[in-house]
């Protein structure tokens, strides 16, 4: 683990941090310290501050009160070794450019003010979209491309930062399994490098096939830790209240073993 | 037809108007396409609007007509005008469309009060303006024309430096202040060109109709192009056009104020683009559609049985 070697602090570590939006918390009372070299699931109910949580670590949302470290240091110090995916939705993608331009502006960073992206940035984001599968799009409209090619381009311009940390807003949502299955093979290749991904996901299903750790989040930190441990009936219960119905099929994903071992605990 | 251009080369006061309308044109059309993509189509209404206090208290404050001094009086009040929109939404429950809403009637209400304060008042300097609500293209003179190429210059040149940023902050800008780019302040540089692309034009089109110059040739823009370069160049030429057409038009048919002509000129533009554009155009679109139905009923009953 040469790269746990070069950074002697956990990617992220979240002590005591609290947001309200008005008087309402969103978040409460958080302690978090994500392990390097993993790949992460924050899972929780609507409204549970999955998403806040995200932005807040990026400092697009104000913390009420806490403090958030990147390898140790403040958020704004550490910018080169953070990327993100934001939601698909929140951007128009009827907006007037293609592929290979989007996926360039994870170069933006880098490049700094003024100066625009050239040959090298353009071959270095035809390069991040054959990774996961749409370099042949590259040079396609962007209100043209479907539901999950567009989340391809996304993760594609993320690529494109080089980061060591990256966090994605449900990057799993809403696309086809040709998508499902790039992302996730993307997602595991940059773990190999030992880059840790934190990923807001919603389908339980999934949860154990793709994750090494989870955070079970609504409001407060509900439980976390690696998903043999975490991923528990009874921890699924706390973090979800009383809606049991749907976990017949988190049963079926091996839930009923782990309830056993919960129970050993 | 060459007796015109003749006189756009040669007359005073056509050269006058051709150049600032062709300069409002294009400054707007460039700077309005930012605003439409980001689906901010009625601010440009609200700081034209917002800027009407600001002409009559200029004029109020020096007892000077001249359009340098209306001008800035105009930019301070949009400006003013634009910082209570984006703090209307940033610290309150209001909605974008509110604040535009609020700002609009309010700041054009008080203008109005203000210009009509001004016409009861026994000045007799006061006349004429009142042509900074419909704009009266033929009172341009070359002084104005400067000052508006030196202001359109620095709003173009900002946007050709931060051509890259602007995009960013149109298209996405979580994703940009997560690189660490001040979004805030790019959006207040942003929307301080645009105050100037609409002081630019006030004086031409007017307080009212000021908005379409920065709607319409990006609307129409939009239709032929699926690159942000391309289409804030087209925009700025459709914008461009539609002023020098409009503007000369005015002139040459006299008692026809330049504001409302110059408005129907980038409507010719914009019912062309929506209905033959190549791509977008509904024309275009209703013709494949038929053709696909006629296909479909052509092959269907085959395919079924």
């Amino acid at each position: 683990m040469t790269v746990a070697a070069k950074h002697a602090d956990a990617p992220v570590a979240v002590r005591d941090l609290t947001v309200a939006y008005r008087e309402t918390p969103v978040l409460w009372d958080i302690d978090l310290t994500i392990p390097e070299g993993k790949l992460v699931a924050i899972v929780g109910p609507n409204g549970a501050g999955k998403s806040t949580l995200i932005k807040t670590v990026l400092n697009l949302v104000p913390p009420t009160s806490g403090t958030i470290s990147v390898f140790g240091k403040p958020y704004e110090q550490q910018r080169k070794l953070v990327g993100y995916v934001p939601q698909r939705g929140s951007v128009d993608w009827d907006f007037p450019t293609n592929a290979v331009d989007v996926v360039q502006m994870g170069l933006y960073g880098q490049l700094g003010w003024i100066r625009r992206p050239g040959r090298k940035e353009r071959q270095i984001a035809i390069e991040c979209l054959d990774k996961v599968g749409m370099a042949d799009f590259a040079q396609r409209q962007i209100s043209q491309l479907s539901g999950g090619q567009q989340q391809r381009v996304f993760l594609a311009r993320a690529l494109a930062q080089d980061a060591q940390v990256y966090f994605m807003d449900e990057p799993f949502a809403g696309v086809d399994a040709t998508t499902e299955r790039a992302i996730i093979d993307v997602l595991r290749e940059l773990r190999s490098r030992g880059r840790t991904l934190v990923v807001v996901h919603h389908d339980l299903e999934t949860v154990r096939e793709y994750f090494d750790w989870l955070i079970l989040l609504n409001v407060r930190v509900v439980a976390d830790g690696p998903v043999e441990t975490t991923f528990t009936l009874p921890n699924l219960q706390a973090a979800y209240g009383g809606r049991i119905s749907f976990f017949a099929n988190a049963a079926d994903a091996g839930l009923a073993s782990s309830v056993e071992s919960a129970a050993g605990d | 037809m060459p007796d015109l251009l003749h006189d756009v080369i040669f007359d005073y006061t056509l050269r006058n108007v051709a150049l600032g309308s062709a300069l409002l044109g294009i400054v707007g059309g460039v700077l309005g396409t930012f605003a439409v993509l980001r689906r901010q189509g009625l601010l440009g209404d609200a700081l034209a609007h917002a800027a009407l206090p600001g002409i009559a208290l200029a004029f109020m404050l020096t007892g000077s007509k001249t359009s340098l001094v209306l001008m800035i009086g105009a930019a301070i009040s949009g400006w003013l005008g634009m910082l209570l929109i984006i703090r209307i939404v940033q610290d309150t429950r209001l909605s974008e469309d509110t604040a535009l809403g609020v700002v609009l009637t309010v700041f054009f209400g008080f203008g109005v009060v203000l210009l009509t304060y001004i016409q009861h008042s026994n000045n007799a300097n006061q006349a004429g303006l009142d042509q900074y609500l419909f704009g009266q293209a033929a009172t341009l003179v070359w002084e104005n024309v400067v000052t508006m190429a030196a202001l359109g210059s620095v709003a173009l040149l900002l946007v050709a430096l931060l051509f890259k940023e602007f995009k960013l902050l149109s298209f996405d800008p979580e994703f940009g202040a997560s690189l660490g780019f001040p979004m805030r302040g790019l959006n207040v540089l942003l929307t301080s060109s645009i105050v100037i692309a609409v002081v630019i034009g006030l004086q031409t089109v007017g307080v009212v109709l000021m908005a379409a110059m920065l709607i319409a040739p990006a609307a129409a823009a939009r239709q032929w192009t699926n690159r942000l370069g391309v289409m804030l160049a087209l925009s700025g030429f459709f914008g461009g056009a539609a002023g020098v057409a409009g503007a000369m038009i005015s002139v040459t048919a006299r008692r026809v104020p330049t504001g409302p002509m110059i408005i129907l000129c980038v409507t010719v533009i914009v019912v062309i683009s929506i209905l033959f554009a190549p791509e977008r155009g509904i024309v275009w679109d209703s013709l494949r559609r038929r053709s696909l139905r006629r296909d479909a009923l052509a092959r269907g009953p085959e395919a079924t049985a």
